[in-house]
């Protein structure tokens, strides 16, 4: 039998309807875990020990009632980001370090009346800025397949948590490819929905028209039973849309014969790495082999300018939404200045890290009277035309697929001199937040030891197709039963 | 695009960000970088292309004008550094 801390959802969900096991167990092993590991990962901003043993109780009263739900009793962790009422929430930031929330985010409210344990919540980049976990105020997280590199980021607690056993599944959030990149990095699954899917009520915002909630898995059907959960118009973010929410377990076994898949040729290019490249195509064909027609011949121009694009929206953004931190309501408070403007500043100075006021500083500045057309404007247009190249290459083909990012996990320390480079991370994930669009990132092998991933990328709210294909690849290659030595 | 140390103090002071000697040069070095590689835009031909601020096809999504009850004013001001009377207080605005 594998360890009660390596087991899938639904796997979890079998065993604790069959009885074999109780929640108190599987939080108790999932506990076990975070105290024997996380000193060298370090996954975890807080854990929430006595909480999770009362909800693993209170879920093993409704098992022994006769409910049967997927998530009921099944250990979660929830990153930093997320507002849980009465939980610290620091979002990886000083600015918030004493920060307890008075609500549940919206997902989080979901997963808690779902019957889910949560056991903790996970380390992040500061305010979800960043694609190394580097960011985070507190301390880096390790790769637990190599404990010397970073696990990606923003989301890199949970991805982290998740390959390492300290949790079952996770939530994090995506706004440039800070689900995608980090599951990659960690070998684990990992979706950002589209835009407008997942309710963001409690969500410490970064940038409104890009940030998406997700879910990292251990595999597909992992995946597609949270979704499920955390999916749905939610009346207190007019910006989730009103669709319907399939069942997204309902056509996994659909498998992928005739599925008409296109590869962009800008994401494949000569810098990529030729493990990552051999990687990929060998992904992609498996799924050739399944049946799926692959071309090679797709093109989307606007790849490079989607970085620019990125860095000019996001940080305007961000400019904008973090203005709320001015010591005044919540939050961290410089209070002795002389005067208000004097305590805003250093509050602001104090509080924030470097990567996040160097955003806020991109995004002042492009937004600033004299450059707000040449810089937030064009963007915006550019913007446009990304999405047009997606709509018309979803005219030809039902999924897009290529590599999460150029090369597997970096040291920690290696890029953190060079923000640019660091930004280049997130090349091939962060089009499809300017599109608006649903990616995974399912683990498609290693090199050197270290966990890549492939990313397949969806219509808008076509993520069923996306995980179909997901699924039949997965079941193909069979990675997800591998786990890093700790 | 070279930014200067005086261009950046202005953009600090807009953002009400206290910015030390120190990070006053390293931002203006990594900002003008930054920004440098914003100039990829000018080639793609935006002639004509409506921008986009999102990608819903939602507008002026509207609630319905009811009252509803809110979270208790002690919530709230619970988690302000300076609080008196019920109100946040702050040092004066105006000398």
């Amino acid at each position: 039998m594998a360890d009660l801390h390596y087991l899938t959802i639904h796997d979890a969900a079998d065993m604790l309807a069959r009885r074999e096991v109780t929640s108190r167990e599987l939080t108790h092993a999932v506990l076990d875990r975070i105290h024997a590991v996380d000193i060298q990962v370090r996954a975890f901003i807080t854990t929430t020990a006595e909480l999770a043993l009362a909800q693993a109780d209170a879920a093993d009263r409704r098992i022994a009632a006769g409910e049967r739900s997927p998530l009921l009793g099944v250990p979660v962790a929830i990153k930093d980001v997320l507002c849980t009422n009465g939980i610290l929430t620091t979002c990886g930031s000083k600015m918030l370090e004493h920060f307890i929330p008075p609500y549940d985010a919206t997902v989080a409210r979901r997963l808690f009346d779902a019957g889910a344990v949560m056991v903790g919540k996970t380390n992040m980049d500061e305010f979800a800025m960043g694609s190394s976990t580097e960011n985070s105020a507190f301390f880096p997280t390790h790769n637990p397949w190599a404990l010397d590199r970073v696990p990606g980021g923003s989301s890199g607690g949970s991805a982290a948590a998740v390959a390492a056993g300290e949790a079952t599944y996770a939530l994090g959030s995506d706004t440039g490819g800070s689900i995608r990149q980090p599951a990659a990095l960690c070998g684990v699954v990992g979706m950002k929905p589209t835009y407008g899917r997942v309710s963001r009520y409690g969500l410490v915002a970064f940038a409104s028209s890009l940030d998406q909630i997700g879910p990292f898995t251990r595999d597909v059907r992992d995946c597609a039973t949270v979704l499920n959960a955390i999916c749905g118009h939610d009346p207190c973010d007019s910006t989730s849309a009103a669709v319907d929410t399939p069942d997204f377990t309902a056509d996994l076994e659909g498998g992928v014969k005739g599925m008409r898949i296109g590869v962009p040729r800008e994401y494949l290019p000569d810098t990529l790495e030729p493990g990552v490249r051999a990687l990929v195509e060998e992904a992609l064909r498996a799924l050739e082999a399944q049946g799926a027609a692959v071309d090679y011949d797709l093109t989307l121009p606007s790849t490079e300018a989607a970085l620019a694009v990125y860095y000019i929206i996001a940080p305007s953004e961000a400019s904008a939404n973090l203005a709320r931190y001015d010591g005044v309501k919540y939050g961290f408070s410089y209070q002795h200045g002389a005067s208000m403007w004097e305590n805003m500043e250093k509050t602001r100075g104090i509080g924030f890290g470097q990567e996040v006021k160097r955003r806020i500083m991109i995004g002042t500045y492009a937004l600033s009277a004299g450059y707000y057309d040449a810089y937030y404007l064009k963007a915006q247009k550019v913007r446009t035309v990304i999405r047009r190249e997606f709509d018309a290459a979803f005219e030809k083909y039902d999924v897009i697929a290529g590599p999460v990012t150029p090369t597997p996990a970096f040291k920690i320390g290696e890029k953190t001199a060079d923000p640019y480079a660091m930004y280049l991370n997130d090349v091939f994930t962060l089009p499809v937040n300017i599109a608006g669009l649903p990616g995974i990132s399912i683990p498609c092998g290693f090199v050197d030891g270290l966990p890549v991933g492939l990313q397949i990328v969806g219509k808008p709210f076509d993520e069923a197709t996306v995980l179909r294909a997901a699924y039949a690849y997965e079941h193909a290659a069979g990675w997800s039963t591998t786990h890093p030595t700790l | 695009m070279e930014l200067s140390r005086e261009a950046v103090h202005h953009v600090a002071k807009l953002a009400r960000v206290a910015l030390t000697d120190d990070e006053m040069t390293m931002f203006a070095r990594q900002l003008s970088e930054i920004i440098g590689h914003f100039d990829v835009l000018q080639q793609v031909d935006t002639e004509g292309v409506e921008p986009t601020a999102h990608t819903l096809p939602l507008r002026n999504v509207m609630t319905s004008d009811e009252s509803r009850p809110s979270m208790p004013q002690e919530t709230v001001l619970q988690m302000a550094p300076s609080v008196e009377d019920g109100y946040l207080r702050v040092r004066a605005v105006l000398e």
